[in-house]
């Protein structure tokens, strides 16, 4: 275990977290905003990807694929929006988790009739491939350090326009009285399609940038979409704040826990046990973190209501 | 038509139907039928917390895998006592209920469906990642459940039996659902502010409710790795808690006959829906229909089956 | 001091810069039908919901039969017989009226950790809350499911619960609240039936039955007890005229 293979551990910790902000962000705003529980967010991660991947391929332009992963996400999410999710915001939570859960399956099964139900691969653009040189002679990838600039970018900005925009400011209202925005002239429908809209636009780029990282294939959204759910729920509901930080905890613990706790454990005890216990502790790990945040902030750590 | 001839009929058409369909030499229908009965198990006991409790548990296919998991790893070390195995099966869901229960009880609305959410997803990571007993592929049942009088391997013995679980747990529930223990879940759930005004702790009533649940999870698992002879940690991924949902929803959140209504129906579209011949795409992409027709039974029928069926008070 | 049933003493809550709770000191002697009265946003939906557990206070003590239970979580209190009715009506409405009145004979029966006997028929239960539903007036209606029944039948089933429970201190929130004459004058007999028997904290907006039930009346403005006393001193207080009543709700 060498100081430069934990650094690049925890790299991927945070390219992992950054990942899991893009698709926590939208998630936790349209929960904490229009409490609303939306499951199918995985199926806008996905569609990210698939819109990236094959416009990417047809135009034999990366950017045009990336631009189409964001863009194409953005009009399916406001387009599930007005026709499928907008009765369900008055439905209670049990309504809204089921419908959501059928989206899914549709989403999944359209997905697999139109691309097959196998994992799609694309190549990187010469100017992404290769690795970068850090300090101390560590060398990481490019790709994995743009994504990690992506990410952190896409904070700040995200950051601004909740708090220091006119915009951000509707939105955060529109939270606390809907009625009372509606009553001041300003359009809420319109104001929380655009922030569905927003939120998909953000899980789609984090969708595209997955596809190189982890496999392009139906149902992809689920394997990550409780992860992201550990993340709301540590990071407490409806705060951006909460989900950066949530995200960059739970990418770090699992990414470092499935590095180093099977060797850990083998230094204290014997190479057979750390062999069984190594891997299956290391996958329960962040869940278990997540009991435990439970149970001394049983609201997160930065709940956005009081 | 009334409760009773609803049951009358149903257990009737139950208990004739391994004679009948073998008499028409369409035997495979028992083994279809059984599939659904063990879920139909599974179902009524998610109604118990989410249809009269009113907890919204994603977590229910966990029990069945953990039951399934104790029932199969004994098989695989050579123990095929019955007893021994459902009642370890039985036994290790309601102390993983317990554990569950006791973090995620304590916090409620959104927070409860993602945590319940989460624990399942766990235990599906647990089960993956213990390589002895098959990780990913999952493990074979090497020999079934053996009990003194009865041989599951007939078909037959193992389907009654089935049946006779699948009715004893709807009267269990049902007295539940009605006793002191039961009206505090249904209280708390209709009015959770005026159950409190009244003087109604509901967290050890809904934990209770959720080990019981839980316990009758673990045998539907212990059933199950019986009927597949093999079982895979997707058995415990939480789509698969969405399908049990819908079992409940479907049939009707809150019946007696809900829960068993809702399996036979999902369970027999899927079976019609995955065996379409013409066209062909239905068979093999059945989901992409199911999706939209879930999606529309919430909004539009939330009341389900049972509401059509049955007269309840 | 030392016999009242229930004590507040220097009750305060703040809602970042509201206070809302300021500084309330109040008690109520056992067999006294103590009415609150005050304009709206005086903090009377804040004093009661801290009174019944719901709220925290921010600091301050209330004493119960000589028993400390401002840390108590609601139930605690309803089970130590501090009973409440609420001034939005939340009763059970798929229940009917007896058996949403049988659950608050349950709930102090013990405690409900019996799985088997079917509870809808338990006579232990469905006695007491046929008895307490007549008490109300009720009695005809008994099977009605609570959805169905009128805005004043449900404020009567509101007060059957209360009752229902054996309280030894009825917190009555706006009992009259969206009534007309007659279900008022109705609920006031119904009130002045219990006075002699109850300990009751009332709080109304409805004068004519402050000043008929209440034996001492405590004026809440701006968080603050600014007058108590018998209704004669109170109606004839110039700082509650000036504050209160003078503006006429």
């Amino acid at each position: 275990m060498t100081f430069a293979l934990i650094f690049e551990q925890l790299l991927n910790g945070v390219q992992l977290g950054v990942m899991l902000f893009l698709l926590a962000a939208g998630l936790t705003l349209v929960l904490g905003i229009m409490n609303m529980v939306n499951l199918a967010h995985g199926s806008l991660y996905m569609v990210g990807a698939y819109f990236a991947i094959t416009v990417g391929q047809w135009s034999g332009s990366y950017l045009l694929g990336v631009l189409a992963g964001i863009l194409g996400t953005l009009l399916v999410g406001m387009a599930v929006e007005v026709v499928a999710l907008r009765t369900l915001y008055q439905r209670d939570h049990l309504d809204q988790v089921l419908a959501t859960f059928g989206l899914i399956l549709f989403f999944n099964e359209l997905v697999a009739i139109l691309f097959g139900r196998f994992a799609l691969f694309a190549s990187l653009p010469s100017y992404l491939q290769g690795h970068i040189e850090l300090f101390a002679g560590i060398r990481y990838p490019v790709y994995r350090a743009v994504v990690i600039a992506v990410g952190l970018l896409t904070a700040i900005l995200l950051w601004y326009v909740v708090t220091r925009t006119r915009l951000g400011m509707l939105v955060r209202a529109g939270a606390s009285n809907r009625t009372m925005v509606g009553a001041l002239g300003i359009n809420i429908r319109l104001l929380y399609t655009l922030v569905f809209g927003v939120g998909a636009a953000l899980a789609g780029l984090a969708g595209l940038m997955a596809g190189q990282i982890y496999t392009v294939q139906p149902g992809m959204g689920e394997l990550i979409l409780i992860q992201v759910f550990v993340v709301i729920v540590i990071g407490g509901i409806g705060s951006i704040r909460g989900a950066l930080v949530g995200a960059l905890i739970v990418g770090i613990v699992d990414t470092m826990g499935r590095a180093f706790l099977k060797p850990l454990l083998g230094m204290l005890l014997s190479p057979v046990a750390a062999d069984t216990a190594g891997p299956a502790l290391a996958s329960m790990l962040i869940y278990l973190l997540m009991a435990l945040i439970l149970a001394l902030r049983p609201a997160g750590l930065f709940p956005a209501r009081g | 038509m009334g409760r009773k001839v609803f049951w009358a009929i149903l257990i009737l058409a139950l208990l004739a139907l391994p004679p009948v369909t073998l008499a028409l030499g369409q035997g495979f229908y028992i083994d279809l039928v059984r599939r659904i009965m063990i879920f139909a198990i599974a179902a009524v006991s998610l109604n118990l917390i989410l249809g009269y409790g009113g907890l919204v548990s994603f977590g229910h296919a966990a029990y069945l895998g953990v039951g399934g998991y104790a029932v199969a790893i004994f098989a695989f070390y050579g123990v095929n006592n019955g007893f021994l195995q459902w009642g370890t099966a039985i036994g290790a869901s309601a102390l993983v209920a317990l554990a569950i229960g006791a973090v995620s009880i304590r916090t409620s609305g959104v927070y409860f469906i993602m945590i319940t959410l989460a624990f399942t997803q766990m235990l599906y990571y647990l089960g993956i990642s213990i390589e002895e007993y098959g990780g990913d592929d999952g493990i074979r049942l090497k020999m079934r459940s053996q009990f003194p009088l009865l041989d599951l391997s007939d078909g037959l013995q193992f389907y009654y039996l089935v049946l006779g679980l699948m009715l004893l747990s709807v009267f269990v529930v049902h007295r539940l659902v009605n006793s002191r223990f039961g009206m505090v879940l249904r209280a708390t759930r209709s009015n959770e502010a005026r159950s409190r005004a009244i003087g109604f702790s509901p967290y050890m009533y809904r934990l209770t409710a959720f080990v019981i649940a839980g316990a009758m999870g673990g045998l539907a698992g212990a059933l199950l790795v019986n009927q597949v002879n093999f079982l895979t940690p997707d058995y415990m991924h939480w789509t698969r808690s969405g399908e049990i949902m819908f079992m409940v929803i479907l049939g009707g959140m809150g019946t007696s006959a809900g829960p068993v209504l809702g399996s036979f129906a999902l369970l027999l579209l899927e079976d019609i829906l995955s065996n379409w011949r013409d066209p062909r795409w239905i068979g093999e992409h059945w989901q992409v229909i199911l999706g939209p027709l879930l999606v529309l039974s919430v909004l539009f029928f939330k009341r389900g089956l049972a509401g059509l069926f049955t007269r309840h008070e | 001091m030392s016999d009242a049933l229930l004590a507040v003493n220097d009750l305060r809550k703040s809602f970042g810069a509201l206070r809302a709770s300021d500084g309330i000191s109040f008690d109520v002697m056992p067999g006294e039908t103590h009415a609150v009265i005050g304009p709206n946003g005086a903090g009377k939906t804040t004093f009661i919901s801290q009174l019944a557990g719901n709220l925290r206070p921010d600091s301050g003590r209330i004493t119960f039969a000589g028993e400390d239970i401002t840390g108590l979580p609601a139930p605690r209190r309803a089970r130590k017989g501090l009973a409440r009715s609420f001034q939005i009506t939340s009763v059970y409405p798929e229940f009917s009226a007896l058996q949403n009145v049988a659950l608050a004979v349950q709930a102090h029966a013990g405690h409900s950790f019996r799985f088997w006997r079917d509870a809808r028929r338990d006579p232990a239960l469905t006695g007491p809350a046929e008895k307490v539903l007549g008490e109300v007036g009720l009695k005809e209606r008994i099977h009605v499911l609570a959805a169905n029944l009128a805005h004043g039948e449900q404020r009567q089933l509101e007060v059957a619960m209360a009752l229902a429970t054996g309280p030894r201190l009825l917190l009555l929130d706006e009992p009259m609240a969206g009534m007309g004459i007659e279900e008022s004058q109705r609920m006031i007999t119904l009130l002045s039936s219990l006075k002699r028997k109850q300990t009751i904290i009332l709080v109304e907006h409805d004068m004519d039955a402050v000043f008929r039930l209440a034996d001492r009346i405590s004026v809440l403005v701006y968080g603050r007890v600014i007058a108590t006393g018998t209704p004669e001193e109170i109606r004839g207080n110039p700082e509650v005229r000036g504050a209160y009543l003078g503006e006429d709700a």
